[in-house]
């Protein structure tokens, strides 16, 4: 048992042809995760985060959702457990997506590298991930972490230092990139299954709802969001219980 | 602040590497009850659509910009368009809109 891939002896080579074609496909997604995050970096700036403590939050967590909906909370100065619940909530489909990748895996794949790429199992590196041919072979993983990660954490310190230097019509215009990734995640799914444009529009339909009416309008947009992620996802899986095709891919 | 953002930090460093950690090393086989399934299916739809909407309408200067933000993107989503390209035109569309008021 060792931490090879493959027993045949061209493995060394074999990996680092792989580790270049991760790095390939990786250069897209570092590119529109610098915009994006620098937009994250205004929501951490305004959460009193400086560019050190950005930079830490992106790398390890290097989740839009998960650190926006983070941000907001230490921003409100929210007691420690409800940044751990928000987290896990915003962060849920990480489970399912880690639980498809264990898929992916030959069986003696060794435990530092199931940990090396559920390190940054984010939605674009799974995406890239279940769209490979079969097993995995963890240093394609590698090679698009190695130049989506510095993207990522880079443009979120970048966007705590310069966010407040541009004219607030620029932050303004910025502030709706990371809602229009959320879009752009959320709808073409809702295009290829009807039930989840409902899903969809309900969500939208009681999130409204809930931020104007009263007693939920008093609550936190954090609190408010794991109440109404649970609930209209526990009906949706009640009443359209989702039969999977074999390659599934979530969003 | 009354917190520690390094602790803030920690924990929610800690929780999303656990999320994404966890199952890989620990679960090898397929979640079968399909209850759970079909809930984290939906999961990520439901919290990011809240997350969305209303929120992009009090993040830019007036409410009309990231509604016009907010439609454009879902008609562009809906033709294929690219997590990028998507993202740029929220914001060049808010952008527009509030240089024209």
């Amino acid at each position: 048992m060792s931490h090879n891939i493959s027993p045949k002896p061209r493995v060394l080579k074999q990996n680092s042809t792989v580790l270049l074609e991760g790095m390939r496909d990786g250069i897209p997604i570092a590119l529109g995760y610098f915009v994006v995050s620098f937009t994250l970096g205004i929501v951490a700036k305004h959460a009193g985060l400086t560019p050190w403590q950005g930079f830490l939050a992106s790398f390890f967590n290097n989740a839009s959702a998960g650190e926006y909906a983070g941000f907001t909370t230490i921003a409100a100065d929210a007691p420690y457990l409800e940044i751990a619940i928000i987290t896990l909530v915003a962060n849920a489909r990480y489970l399912l997506m880690s639980c498809v990748v264990s898929q992916k895996f030959a069986p003696d794949t060794s435990f530092w590298h199931r940990i090396g790429v559920g390190f940054d199992l984010t939605d674009e590196i799974f995406g890239l991930t279940v769209a490979r041919p079969g097993k995995l072979n963890p240093y394609y993983n590698y090679g698009a972490m190695l130049i989506a990660l510095p993207g990522w954490s880079v443009g979120t310190a970048l966007g705590i230092m310069a966010g407040n230097s541009l004219p607030g019509s620029v932050v303004s215009a910025l502030s709706v990139a990371l809602y229009g990734m959320f879009i752009a995640i959320i709808i073409p799914p809702a295009k290829a299954d009807k039930i989840i444009a409902k899903v969809i529009a309900l969500s939208f339909a009681l999130s409204l709802a809930t931020a104007y009416l009263p007693y939920t309008a008093a609550l936190s947009a954090g609190t408010r969001i794991i109440i109404l992620t649970v609930l209209i996802a526990a009906v949706a899986a009640y009443f359209f219980p989702h039969h999977e095709a074999k390659e599934e891919t979530a969003p | 602040m009354k917190h520690d953002v390094y602790a803030y930090l920690f924990i929610m460093s800690a929780v999303t590497l656990a999320i994404r950690i966890v199952p890989l090393t620990l679960i090898r086989r397929q979640i079968k009850n399909e209850f759970i399934r079909s809930f984290l299916y939906y999961v990520p739809y439901v919290t990011l659509a809240v997350m969305t909407f209303p929120a992009i309408l009090e993040a830019t200067q007036t409410p009309l910009s990231g509604g016009v933000a907010l439609i454009g993107g879902v008609i562009l989503a809906w033709h294929g368009a690219s997590l990028f390209k998507v993202a740029a035109a929220c914001c060049l569309l808010v952008f527009g809109v509030e240089w024209v008021l």
